[in-house]
């Protein structure tokens, strides 16, 4: 399946919005969390700040997003992982009300209960969860729903490659498998489970080889690029919304940051970030689109202006959104 | 609505099953997921004759892969589908936990209430037929101490479908646990009470509301499930000693209806709580601590006393099982014993 213009610079778009969002996060993330703002002796205070907690950041990882969402409708579903923020933005998760969610404010997505790893915006059906592997279940679910429904909805499922050592993982492909639901599991390949490296951990190469154990198609996407996980998403999608079943996509792709803000990475070569760089998906897609006629350098400096502000204005609107009443953590325990 | 209501002796597993069905009749929303819930009819037969009404689309039985459909039937709710996932036994949710206490249970407060989670996961809790330590455990109050569950623990048929219908109906989670000992199964001895009359009309009983089951003066049962049947059985014996004791059926843990059992406790002064799970960190510790932080306004003329099993886990051979579980002739000794108090 070729991406047509209107796909590449929408994946282009999005992959240059996620971009911007994690690096402003890195920065807004280190406010007050730093000597000598904090406690004396501490080097680092992860609870303080205006955007307190684990961050965990997918700069290096939008392929993976957009190849996917490309080809996705806002009712598809899609449940992402514990580094959610490019599914969400390639979702189209409400940015104003998702940043608010990360400053813990009451125009959050979840009103400030929920925080980054968290983020529910039911109008996209969009998400995710702090917990390795527990949304490919769910993923099933939306995917049985839409079966029932009698709806061509498909559903993804986003992980990391530490999450297909999950039961979880082998339970849900199962699961999709034998009631030959319309969902895709996409596995993220970013190398380390935390401090982990793939090879310490997983007994194969490849996750996707571990889709015939289920009888469905396994999918390997060898390189961090937009355009070759959007032609296997393509294939994978379609077949969902035929009626023909699960897939399982590994895509080998690039973490910039460490696993969380603060994290030290003391297990990567201290200049691998830098390595990984020297091959982002971003400017290797703005090569083809140039290639193509589709971007030129007045067109690429509109798009990044036009971004930047769409970005800036969701961390204003975070910043400035009043916090939740302290007595609002009792409600929303029950549904009424 | 007629005045004349039919009804007819229902067990336990008839009654939910009934419930369940008409229900399913009622909202094309509703299926059945889980472990041999089809053609078996379930474990404890508690999905009995609904596949052969409704089909395998919405009767489904599921593969041994607890995590995968209770995380599945979360996401079909997440669509506003309203799922029911059996899962035969409490005592296996150790493998599924987190996707209902991380999950399930959150996910609803986590999106600030924006996302609605309509499922009831049903499950056979309790022993007294010599099933061991992996097949014998309540366990409830876990459901019951995570937020954003609702644990309904029924004592007999009546309750059980009013409750049960309510529970579908239920915009939340609810966790819908039924002792086998009470379900009037053909091949387990069951106590009498729990098999009872049932109107064949859909109704609901509110969650929240505790039932007074039999009414006394001296001393206050509090307790639930199968213990319920003890309980009245030991106030039998009791009320021919001249003791009277008033039996409170929970019937539901989450929402709690603590007023009653204060109103209860205020009148006759005594309070056990008779009750099948471990003694420690549960609903009997939860039912003390109430009363303690009420003893301002509350007079007690005995002690708190609390029957539960002794944290152990439970036995398999008769005698030792016997011993463990709470049995009618414990609280017969135990009301005995407070009636020894006369506290001012």
């Amino acid at each position: 399946m070729d991406a047509t213009s209107e796909q590449l610079l929408w994946m282009y778009e999005k992959m240059i919005e996620i971009r911007e969002y994690e690096e402003t996060m890195v920065k807004v993330y280190l406010e007050g969390k730093l000597p000598p703002k904090i406690q004396k002796g501490l080097a680092f205070d992860i609870g303080a700040g205006p955007v307190p907690g684990e961050m965990h950041l997918a700069a290096g990882q939008e392929p993976v997003a957009v190849g996917v969402c490309a080809h996705l409708r806002r009712d598809d579903t899609v449940v992402g992982a514990h580094r959610p923020h490019h599914f969400a933005i390639a979702k189209d998760v409400d940015l104003n009300a998702m940043t608010a969610e990360m400053f813990g404010k009451v125009t959050g997505l979840g009103r400030g209960k929920g925080g980054h790893m968290h983020l529910f915006d039911p109008a996209v059906k969009f998400s995710c969860s702090g917990i390795v592997g527990a949304g490919a279940p769910q993923a099933c679910g939306a995917a049985l729903a839409a079966k029932k429904l009698g709806t061509d909805a498909v559903a993804i499922a986003f992980f990391g490659e530490g999450a297909a050592n999950q039961g979880a993982f082998h339970e849900a492909l199962n699961l999709a498998a034998l009631w030959k639901l319309p969902v895709v599991f996409v596995v993220e390949d970013n190398k380390y489970g935390i401090s982990v490296e793939k090879s310490a951990s997983t007994a194969i190469a490849s996750n996707a080889d571990r889709a015939a154990a289920y009888g469905m198609p396994g999918v390997l996407v060898e390189r961090n690029d937009a355009l070759a996980v959007f032609e296997a998403a393509g294939a994978a999608v379609a077949r969902a919304r035929r009626g023909e079943g699960p897939t399982l996509i590994e895509v080998n792709t690039d973490r910039y940051f460490g696993h969380f803000q603060g994290d030290p990475e003391t297990y990567r070569p201290k200049d691998e970030a830098k390595t990984l760089r020297q091959h982002d998906p971003i400017p290797a897609l703005a090569t083809l689109l140039r290639q193509r006629d589709l971007l030129d350098d007045e067109a690429d400096a509109a798009l990044r202006t036009r971004i930047s502000a769409r970005v800036q204005a969701a961390y204003d609107f975070g910043r400035n959104s009043p916090y939740p009443a302290p007595e609002d953590a009792l409600l929303h325990v029950f549904a009424d | 609505m007629s005045t004349t209501t039919t009804t007819r002796r229902l067990t336990m597993a008839q009654a939910i099953a009934e419930a369940t069905a008409q229900e399913m009749a009622r909202d094309d929303r509703v299926f059945v997921m889980g472990e041999d819930v089809g053609k078996y009819g379930g474990i404890f037969s508690a999905t009995t004759g609904l596949l052969d009404q409704f089909g395998p689309e919405r009767v489904m039985d599921t593969p041994i892969s607890e995590t995968g459909f209770m995380g599945a039937a979360l996401g079909a709710a997440a669509e506003g589908l309203r799922p029911i996932s059996e899962l035969m036994f409490v005592d296996f949710f150790g493998v599924c936990f987190d996707q209902i206490y991380n999950h399930i249970a959150k996910n609803h407060y986590m999106s600030g209430g924006a996302c609605k989670y309509p499922l009831v996961i049903t499950t056979g809790i309790g022993g007294g037929y010599n099933d061991a330590a992996q097949h014998s455990q309540c366990l409830y109050s876990i459901f019951a101490h995570v937020p954003g569950l609702k644990v309904v623990v029924p004592s007999n048929a009546y309750d059980a479908k009013g409750l049960m219908t309510t529970a579908i109906r239920d915009d939340n989670p609810v966790v819908f646990l039924y002792h086998k000992g009470i379900m009037g199964l053909s091949w387990m001895s069951y106590f009498e009470g729990s098999t009872n009359e049932v109107p064949e009309a859909q109704y609901t009983i509110p969650f929240g509301q505790a039932r007074i089951v039999r009414e006394g003066s001296d001393v206050t049962i509090v307790t639930l499930s199968q213990m319920v049947q003890k309980s009245v059985l030991a106030a039998d014996q009791l009320a021919a000693e001249g003791i009277s004791a008033e039996v409170l059926d929970l019937r539901t843990l989450v929402p709690l209806d603590r007023a009653a059992v204060l109103a209860s406790v205020a009148k006759t002064g005594r309070l056990l709580v008779a009750d099948e799970d471990y003694l420690s960190y549960g609903l009997s510790g939860e039912i003390a601590a109430l009363v303690a932080e009420n003893l301002d306004t509350l007079r007690l003329k005995a002690p708190v006393r609390r029957l539960a099993v002794p944290d152990v886990p439970i036995p398999f051979s008769r005698p030792l099982e016997q011993f463990a579980i709470p049995q009618v002739d414990n609280i017969v000794a135990s009301v005995r014993g407070l009636m020894r108090f006369t506290l001012a």
